[in-house]
This record gives C-alpha cells, sequence and structure tokens, in this order.
C-alpha cells in the first residue's frame, strides 16, 4: 500500500463532492419512481386483475432475481439506442440511471406497499363499502393513508440502500462520486490511491449513518408493519 | 313503529337464498320478507348464518343461490334486457346508498376526526356539499351525544363513544335499512345500556326498517316488532317478541333462549 498522503487527501474533496452532488440527485429520482411506481405495482396486484397479475408478479420476481447491473447495462445498452435516438448523451445516461434504480427498487418497493395496505383491517374495506365509497376514494382516502404511514420507514430505508448503489452508475459513465474519483481525481494525480477512496467511503458513511438513525426514529414513531 | 312508506309492503325479501362457503352451507334456502319500517331482531346460536344474512343485504358477501330484494329492486343481480344478471360494481354501489350498518368492532376510519367520519359518505357518495353534510352530522354528532368530541380521533373514544360516531355515520347516509351486528358486543358491560337506548330511541322515532343481530335479549323484546329464530341457517320460529320469549313454539327456541338466561 502507497503512503498515506494528507494532501492527496483534501485534493480529493472537490471531486467527491461533485460526485456527491450526483449521487445525491440519482438517489432522489430513483426514490421518486420507486415510491410511485412501486406503489402502482401494488395497487394492480391488490385489485388481482387476471393476467395482468400474474405478468406483474413475474416481472417483479425476474427484476428482484437479476443483478441491477445487469439491468443497467440492459437498459444502456440494449433498450436505450433503440428508444433514445437523438436525445443529449446526458440526458440519456439521466433517464437510464433513474429508470434503472427506480424500477429495480420499485418492486421491492411494491412489496412494501402491498404488506401495509394487507395490514389494514378488513373492516376498514368493509365500512368504506358500506358508505357506498367510490372505488377511488376508498383508496384515497381510507386504505392509503393507514397503509402508507406505517411503510415510510421501510421506504426510507430502501433509499438508504438505494443511495448506496448509485456507483453501479458509473460503470455507464455517470459522474457519481465514484466515477469521480477512479476516473477524474485518477487522471489529475496518476492514480486514485487510498486517500481518494477514503473520502468517498467517508461521505457514504456521512450521510448514509444519520439517515438510518432518523428511519429507526420515525420506524418507533409509527411502528412496523 | 311508523306506517309503511312504500307503496310497495317489502322494504326486503329473501327468495330461495342459498349461501355456502366452500362446501360448508350456511344458508339453506332461505325465505323471508321484512315490511318498511319493521324493526326484525335475529336470534339464535353463533354460527347459525345470522351476520351472514346481514352481511348478504349489506352485498360484504354474494349469495350462492337466490336473490335479495332490497326496497324492490334485486341486490345481487340487475335487470338487463329482460333477464337479471349478476350485479356489476356500479349497480351495486346505487344499491348499497339505501342500505347502512353498523359493525361489532364500530370500524370508524381512524385517519378521520369524527366529524369527517359522519361526513365522508354524504360527500362521496351521495354528493352533498361539505357545508350541507356538515350541519347534518353536526345534528345526528348531537342525537348521539357527541356533540363536544366532533374534532376528536377515533382513538381517543371509548368503545361506546366509537360506536355512537358509527351510528351517526350510518345515519347520515339516510338509509331506508339499518343493519345491526352485534353492536354492543364489543362494549364493556356499563356502556351497553346507554348505545341500547340510542338504538332504541332512533328505532322509535324514524321509519327506518332494522335488521338486527344481538345477543341482548331484553333489548330485541323491547323493540323489536318481529324476532326470528334462526338454528343451522333455517329459520326455526318467526313471529312477535312476546310470544318467542314467552310462549314459544318449538323446543329449539326455547333451549336456547334458557341458554342465554343461564348465561346472563
Amino acid at each position: 500500500m502507497s503512503k498515506w498522503d494528507w494532501e492527496r487527501f483534501w485534493d480529493a474533496w472537490p471531486y467527491v463532492l461533485d460526485g456527491l452532488w450526483v449521487t445525491i440527485q440519482f438517489t432522489l429520482l430513483g426514490s421518486i419512481v420507486a415510491y410511485i411506481l412501486g406503489l402502482i405495482f401494488a395497487i394492480i396486484r391488490q385489485l388481482r386483475i387476471p393476467v395482468v397479475d400474474q405478468v406483474l408478479w413475474a416481472f417483479i420476481e425476474f427484476v428482484r432475481s437479476t443483478p441491477l447491473l445487469v439491468q443497467v447495462f440492459f437498459l444502456y445498452w440494449v433498450i436505450r439506442p433503440e428508444v433514445m435516438q437523438g436525445i443529449e448523451a446526458d440526458t440519456q445516461k439521466i433517464i437510464v440511471g433513474t429508470f434503472a434504480l427506480g424500477v429495480h427498487y420499485a418492486c421491492y418497493t411494491s412489496e412494501v406497499y402491498r404488506a401495509g395496505i394487507e395490514a389494514v383491517p378488513r373492516g376498514q374495506w368493509e365500512a368504506a363499502t358500506a358508505l357506498s365509497l367510490p372505488r377511488r376514494r376508498v383508496w384515497t382516502g381510507v386504505i392509503l393513508p393507514q397503509a402508507v404511514p406505517r411503510v415510510l420507514p421501510a421506504l426510507g430505508n430502501y433509499t438508504i440502500a438505494m443511495f448506496k448503489e448509485v456507483p453501479l452508475l458509473s460503470a455507464i459513465s455517470v459522474f457519481d462520486i465514484v466515477y469521480q474519483v477512479k476516473t477524474e481525481y485518477a487522471a489529475s494525480q496518476g492514480g486514485a490511491g487510498p486517500e481518494a477512496w477514503a473520502a468517498a467511503g467517508l461521505t457514504f458513511l456521512a450521510l448514509s449513518y444519520p439517515c438510518a438513525i432518523l428511519v429507526r426514529r420515525l420506524e418507533r414513531r409509527v411502528g412496523t408493519v | 313503529m311508523s306506517e309503511p312508506s312504500e307503496t310497495n309492503n317489502e322494504m326486503i325479501r329473501f327468495e330461495n337464498v342459498v349461501k355456502r362457503f366452500g362446501s360448508n352451507t350456511v344458508l339453506e334456502d332461505l325465505n323471508f320478507t321484512v315490511a318498511p319500517g319493521e324493526f326484525v331482531t335475529l336470534i339464535g346460536p353463533s354460527g347459525s348464518g345470522k351476520t351472514t344474512i346481514l352481511r348478504l343485504v349489506m352485498t360484504l358477501e354474494k349469495v350462492s343461490e337466490g336473490t335479495i330484494y332490497v326496497d324492490g329492486k334485486p341486490l345481487s343481480h340487475m335487470p338487463k334486457g329482460g333477464k337479471l344478471v349478476p350485479a356489476d360494481e356500479k349497480y351495486l354501489r346505487e344499491a348499497r346508498k339505501s342500505i347502512g350498518m353498523v359493525f361489532q368492532q364500530f370500524n370508524l376510519f381512524p385517519n378521520m376526526n369524527v366529524l369527517r367520519n359522519v361526513t365522508e359518505g354524504p360527500i362521496r357518495s351521495l354528493g352533498q356539499s361539505r357545508d350541507e353534510a356538515e350541519k347534518k352530522a353536526k345534528d345526528l354528532l348531537e342525537l348521539v351525544g357527541l356533540t363536544d368530541k366532533i374534532d376528536a380521533r377515533p382513538t381517543q373514544l371509548s368503545g361506546g363513544q366509537q360506536q355512537r360516531v358509527a351510528i351517526a355515520r350510518a345515519l347520515a347516509m339516510e338509509p331506508k335499512v339499518l343493519l345491526l351486528d352485534e353492536v354492543t358486543s364489543a362494549l364493556d358491560p356499563e356502556l351497553v345500556t346507554g348505545v341500547l337506548h340510542l338504538l332504541k330511541d332512533i328505532a322509535n322515532s324514524t321509519d327506518i326498517t332494522f335488521l338486527c343481530v344481538t345477543h341482548e335479549m331484553q333489548f330485541a323484546r323491547d323493540v323489536s316488532d318481529r324476532v326470528m329464530m334462526f338454528d343451522g341457517g333455517q329459520i326455526v320460529e318467526d313471529g312477535h317478541p312476546e310470544k318467542i320469549f314467552t310462549d314459544p313454539d318449538h323446543d329449539r327456541t326455547r333451549e336456547f333462549l334458557q341458554a342465554v338466561l343461564d348465561r346472563a
């Protein structure tokens, strides 16, 4: 191992922080997709529409059983050239990265939502039926307001997990923390070295750990499913 | 009791109704009618199918065979091209508007305050304006004695108070038929009397048709126009409460009443 050099350590930070901003952006965009799409998956599965239900189940199992990196490459090298002609290269990466993370995690969050929905007592559905509430209102006014608060901690945990998986996108040259260290910083310093990787690791720790504590606190407040 | 308000003299009609859960037949070829404004109490041992009858009328369950009519309209089926076909969701939703239900476990919406619980149905399903619904809800909450709990959450209320809100919520829909499913069974003993008293007042002051399942025999005797004794998914005996409670025709009824009496 090369000798620790504090100057190299401090020099790494501008690169790491540049990458951090990109990493956070992908985490937020991916989470939004995962939260919304996961909820849609969960509701569709709850409606138990024949065929649609089985197809969705198969899709979710497929996505959960294959590595995220494979999905990223598949979207980037197979799907992207077919559907993203004429879109700027950077935008293409943002779209692929957001959807890879979002769809992958939607397959996990949908199960979280499902557990939350199933935890709502049957009597709530029956009371809503007795009041003749329209189906949409049953979901938006009765079921989801009870189901979603209980699953927020679990959703938060998936966002933290996603944050730590954004570096996979460096494989398609997204300028996240890892790409910044491995490529940009390395080019300026003739190799990355332990100092820059330590800075990268500390950055993930500095964000993940407090967030995990916040989620745990939230868990204690709303209870778990 | 009030006079029949409808031109037809049947509010509820069970026609050859069969209900099975898997291979278990809960109701066997059931036939009966309930007149408008009548208060009918169903008694009988647990598992005799009483609650299933209420759940069928509320369309929480589907009949296996036969037809239920409420206010002259078939419930599980809708008329289409001169024939009866299984009802779709839209038809059912319309049919449910004239039917209300109060549950054993109250089933208030915990994410809404008391006022919202009562106005939710009138606003979302009857299309009343918020002002109109809130005005009526406040009157109903006064009727059930909970004016001071209007902004409370259900979890902040006692069981008796929750059940009063549930009663107000059901009444807010202005139902023609109100189903009472063991509404005092989950209450602490000291809260039962108040709720029963309230129900009696409501029964005596409205022309709502009641179908009631209860183990409170004194209440059944006081308030009912008719009592039906069930056993094994069939009507054993059907008659005036005084007759049923003092001089039943069937041994099965006598045994059941004796058992209930012994328990109390």
